[in-house]
């Protein structure tokens, strides 16, 4: 029997051999025929020599999350072989180079062999040694477009398009797909019964890593200055601002740039660099990842007490720089909710899709003006450096950039006095002065707290318990105005919250748990601090899951802390192996818990 | 209609300057350093320099990081915003401030401490981004707001209140400023006004990054006689190079120094810079042998002070990174949105 659009294939790489963008084109090839698909790149902290793998899940019902099994491996990577071949399901394919002759299935005669003698291929076509490694993978994209039946002219298309302008790279590049391609259509059963064809199932969405869809964001929000110092995996949310702005942020006339991006010291001074920003009145942010966060968090502490705009996107990657620096995770929740000493806590943005990713870092900008405070966007290496299939971009042109309680020159003309911290609304949030804009008026001395509402200097203990109890009422406005959980409530027994890349497989492992008679009302959180809606839906339901990326289940605490919510409340789901967390692991421990605690399923008290 | 005359001005501070302010107008809120303290005649400095250039002081920023040194920017510039930062870490703030709006004036300072220790790092970055700003360093060679530790600055063997040696070499900040490239480079002492505040001047209104590094004794901690950074050691250790003083553009040339050759600079808005050679040696524009002079004197015990360089083709941030003349943070949104029409071709892009 042929199934389409439903399968798994993994590229087993050397780091530094050029499949990167071969494997690229089959997964744009298979998104430009309409199937939904996911990337993931699973690759070493190192750039050459050490093995890589590069996952595609094509999915015509839409499931995008990591699954268990590969149905297609190309084992590239001698080194990884053994391991690559136990990764295939019963029945899968294996894809490997047998110049050397011979059927290298080994134990594994569950699965077929799809042997293709790539060196001895390219070897007869080729004459320069670099264009015979990289040629390697061209031939076997060709063979794999007849294996799976996917349009070979959306492929050559591609390899047209990459190459414009330098039309000597189009024709051998060609004829090496076309190598691979006669290959298997000659040689071996073509098509497989798995196979691809063309889809609605993509819509108007858009393929898109969530790094380069925060950049454009930062670009629409306003952001005129980006200061990073570069670290795995948000080294390329930087570098797509760049880019974005060299295009987007140039002045047509003069030429010259209306943006700033310092590639600075450490992440100290990247910091620092967007607080002095934003205390001069310019949207700026930074982006990092975990122990670039350690760093930051002392500036992060004085941008919280002096009340002062700053963007950070966390880009989350597993523990220390020796940890799995490429691997992803979302474990620095409890470290960026609350960075720094003293009584900090600082909102936090929870993107899952690039589309998320866009609209939050251009309303991170607003949020972080409006409450003068820093904003810590909390997205993951799955989400950021791999292409992820995105509803499209949207921007309104009637909205406007809130730019927060900012008095301009003609206000201050108009009050008798004015005071920086002094609430004057009841919010908890001052009006500030960007310097420059008053001859006389509105110029105040920035420090942390040791100073009344009027900026002036104190040590007074009331002065002190005032400001800080003031900053809790600022924290209960953010409650109000970051973005509202996303919520699915069908009335049942049991709910379950998550965020982040958990989304991703969740509605795969929903529709199982399902078909085993469990069904789940959903909460997606997308922020931090938890408004009136967190609280309700846990309030709704009996049986809480909270899924998540991390050992500690640091959501949980969060809520068990914020909320002060019972923790025997909630039952936790975990995984922490580095990748990302996929349908089965949900599904199992969600079916597990049902099992060990005897819970009614649907099934069950129908029959 | 009645006329009231007005009182007639005798003093000094109250002598108006060409926008019509006095010194007064330059003042920040009342020290709170002790009686005696280097850093206050730094601040006094400041005040007497921004008041004779005339800029309005609403037009500053005032950066600092902490420590002593770093509280100062209260005590001058009260109608500027100043921003007391993170310990080491003021190059930074000052960095994204200015990168923000780049018509501000911007002057930083920071301690011995603050800059040769945690902050080296910041230091010397900001040096390399030349950044437009004046970065004052109140150089006392301790740690005065945690009272009285060794800082980096320190000449190996001086020693500590309590009598105890330096154990390690020394940093000298005006070198390494001098090593990465800055385009003003200078040494005054916080006793001696009358080089202070025209390089004060000078410093402000040089484009790119000016630094001077100013021996400004703490007389609670580092002002004994084992110390090489008091008062009566550097008075008896000092050598002049070169004095400065800024000419505005519709000022009259009326510097008139001790005898030696004179030479000027033209400042980026016009005005010019007068420099007065007063060791006939000593050429102010070759950064190479500032550097050798420097450090010969210091093999000789001796704190060489005056304007020990400046480019002849100084440079900043801004014109290293081609921004826009308009501040970053006076962009309008239309400038900086590119709209719904545009996402909708970049949407394409990425089918
Ligand atoms: C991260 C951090 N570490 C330590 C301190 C404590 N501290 C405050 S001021 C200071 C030294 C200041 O020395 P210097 O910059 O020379 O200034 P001075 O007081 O001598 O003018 C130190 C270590 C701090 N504020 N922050
Ligand atoms: S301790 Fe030293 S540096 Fe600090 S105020 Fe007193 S004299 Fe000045
Ligand atoms: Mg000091």
């Amino acid at each position: 029997m042929t199934t389409y659009n439903d399968f798994v294939i993994r590229f087993a790489n050397v780091n530094g051999s050029g499949s990167a963008s071969a494997n690229g084109m089959f997964a744009k090839a298979l998104f430009r025929m309409g199937i939904p698909v996911a990337t993931r790149n699973i690759f070493p902290s190192n750039i050459q020599g050490l093995p890589t793998w590069f996952e595609v899940r094509a999915s015509e019902k839409g499931y995008l999350g990591r699954r268990e099994g590969v149905d297609i491996m190309v084992a590239m990577n001698a080194e990884t072989y053994e391991e690559d071949l136990a990764s295939i399901v019963p029945g899968g394919f294996l894809l490997h180079d047998n110049s050397q002759g011979g059927d290298r299935r080994l134990n594994r005669k569950d699965i077929n062999d799809l042997g293709i003698p790539l060196s001895k291929l390219v070897q007869s076509e080729f004459e320069d040694p670099k264009q015979r490694q990289l040629f390697k993978n061209i031939v076997y994209l060709g063979a794999l477009s007849a294996l799976l039946n996917i349009d070979f002219e959306i492929i050559t298309g591609m390899v047209s398009a990459q190459y414009k302008g330098k039309d000597d790279l189009i024709q051998p590049n060609i004829t090496a797909m076309e190598i691979g391609r006669s290959y298997a259509h000659d040689y071996m059963d073509s098509p497989l019964p798995i196979q691809a064809r063309a889809s609605e199932g993509v819509g108007n969405r858009i393929l898109i890593d969530g790094n380069a869809a925060a950049a454009l964001g930062a670009i629409y929000g306003g952001a005129t200055i980006c200061a990073w110092y570069p670290i795995t995996p948000s080294t390329s949310m930087a570098e797509a601002f760049e880019q974005h702005a060299s295009r987007l942020r140039v002045d047509p006339d003069t030429k010259r740039k209306n943006y700033a991006v310092i590639q600075a010291e450490d992440e100290l001074a990247a910091m620092g660099i967007v607080i002095g920003a934003g205390w001069n009145g310019a949207r700026a942010f930074t982006a990092t990842s975990g122990p670039g966060l350690s760093l930051m968090t002392e500036f992060l502490g004085l941008a919280y007490f002096a009340e002062i705009p700053a963007v950070l996107f966390d880009i989350q990657r597993a523990g220390p720089s020796t940890g799995m620096p490429t691997r992803t995770q979302q474990a620095d929740l409890l470290s960026a909710a609350y960075a720094s000493h003293g009584d900090t806590r600082h909102p936090l943005l929870f993107p899952a899709s690039p589309k998320e990713c866009f609209d939050f870092a251009a309303s991170s900008l607003d949020l972080a003006d409006r409450l003068q405070t820093p904003i810590i966007v909390l997205s993951d290496l799955e989400l950021g450096m791999n292409d992820n299939l995105s509803e499209p971009f949207t921007w309104d042109d009637e909205r406007c950039y809130d730019r927060g309680k900012v008095l301009s020159r003609e206000s201050l003309e108009e009050i008798s006095e004015f005071g920086r911290y002094l609430d004057i609304d009841g919010d908890g949030i001052g009006y500030r002065t960007l310097p420059g804009t008053h001859p006389t008026k509105g110029a105040f001395f920035t420090r942390g707290t040791s100073r009344d509402e009027y900026a002036v200097y104190t040590e007074s203990p009331e002065a002190y318990t005032a400001n800080m109890d003031r900053l809790l009422k600022k924290w209960d406005t953010a409650k109000t105005i970051v973005p509202t959980p996303e919520i699915v409530n069908g009335d049942a027994q049991a709910g379950i919250i998550y965020f982040g890349t958990t989304a991703m497989p969740m509605d795969e492992a929903l529709d199982r748990l399902s078909d085993d008679g469990i069904h789940l009302d959903t909460m997606r959180l997308r922020a931090f601090p938890f408004g009136e809606a967190v609280e309700a839906f846990i309030d709704q339901h009996e049986i809480l899951f909270v899924a998540e990326q991390n050992r500690d289940a640091q959501m949980r605490t969060l809520l068990v802390n914020e909320l002060e919510i019972d923790p025997a409340r909630f039952i936790s789901i975990l995984y922490y192996g580095g990748f990302s967390i996929s349908a089965d692991t949900i599904h199992e421990q969600i079916l597990a818990y049902y099992t060990d605690h005897n819970l009614p399923r649907l099934k069950e008290v129908q029959s | 209609m009645t006329y009231v005359s007005k009182p007639e001005i005798h003093h000094p501070l109250l002598k108006v300057n060409e926008i019509g302010l006095n010194r007064r107008n330059y003042e920040g809120s009342v020290s709170t350093l002790c009686a005696g303290c280097g850093h206050d005649s730094v601040s006094a400095a400041i005040v007497q320099a921004c008041s004779e250039l005339s800029i309005p002081p609403h037009r500053f920023l005032k950066i600092s990081g902490i420590g002593c040194s770093s509280k100062t920017p209260s005590y001058f510039l009260g109608n500027s915003h100043g921003f007391n930062s993170v310990h080491g870490r003021m190059p930074s703030v000052a960095t994204g401030a200015n990168l923000a709006n780049r018509d501000m004036y911007c002057v930083g300072v920071s301690g011995d401490g603050d800059s040769a220790s945690i902050g080296l790092g910041q230091f010397a970055h900001i040096v390399r981004r030349k950044i437009n700003m004046l970065y004052i360093v109140d150089n006392n060679g301790t740690y005065g707001l945690t009272k009285g530790q060794f800082s980096a600055t320190n000449d190996l063997g001086s020693t500590s209140k309590k009598g105890a040696p330096t154990l390690y070499s020394p940093i000298d900040m005006v070198s390494i400023a001098l090593q990465i490239g800055a385009g003003f480079v200078a040494r005054s002492f916080s006793g001696d006004k009358r080089q202070l505040v025209p390089l004060i001047k000078a410093g402000i209104m040089h484009k790119g990054f000016a630094f001077i590094d100013v021996i400004s004794p703490c007389v609670l901690f580092n002002n004994h006689a084992g110390s090489t950074k008091s008062y009566d050691y550097v008075r008896e250790h000092t050598e002049h190079v070169i004095d400065a003083d800024v000419v505005l553009p519709h000022e009259e040339i009326t510097v008139d120094y001790e005898p030696g050759t004179s030479e000027s600079v033209n400042m980026p808005d016009g005005s010019r810079l007068h420099l007065n050679k007063l060791s006939n040696d000593y050429d102010p524009f070759d950064r190479v042998k500032a550097l050798s002079h420097v450090q010969e004197a210091q093999e000789r015990g001796e704190v060489v002070t005056g304007l020990l360089y400046v480019s002849r083709d100084p440079h900043d941030c801004h014109e290293i990174l081609d921004t826009t003349d308009i501040p970053l943070n006076a962009l309008e949104e239309s400038v900086l949105c590119p709209g719904a029409g545009k996402l909708a071709d970049l949407n394409q892009s990425f089918r």
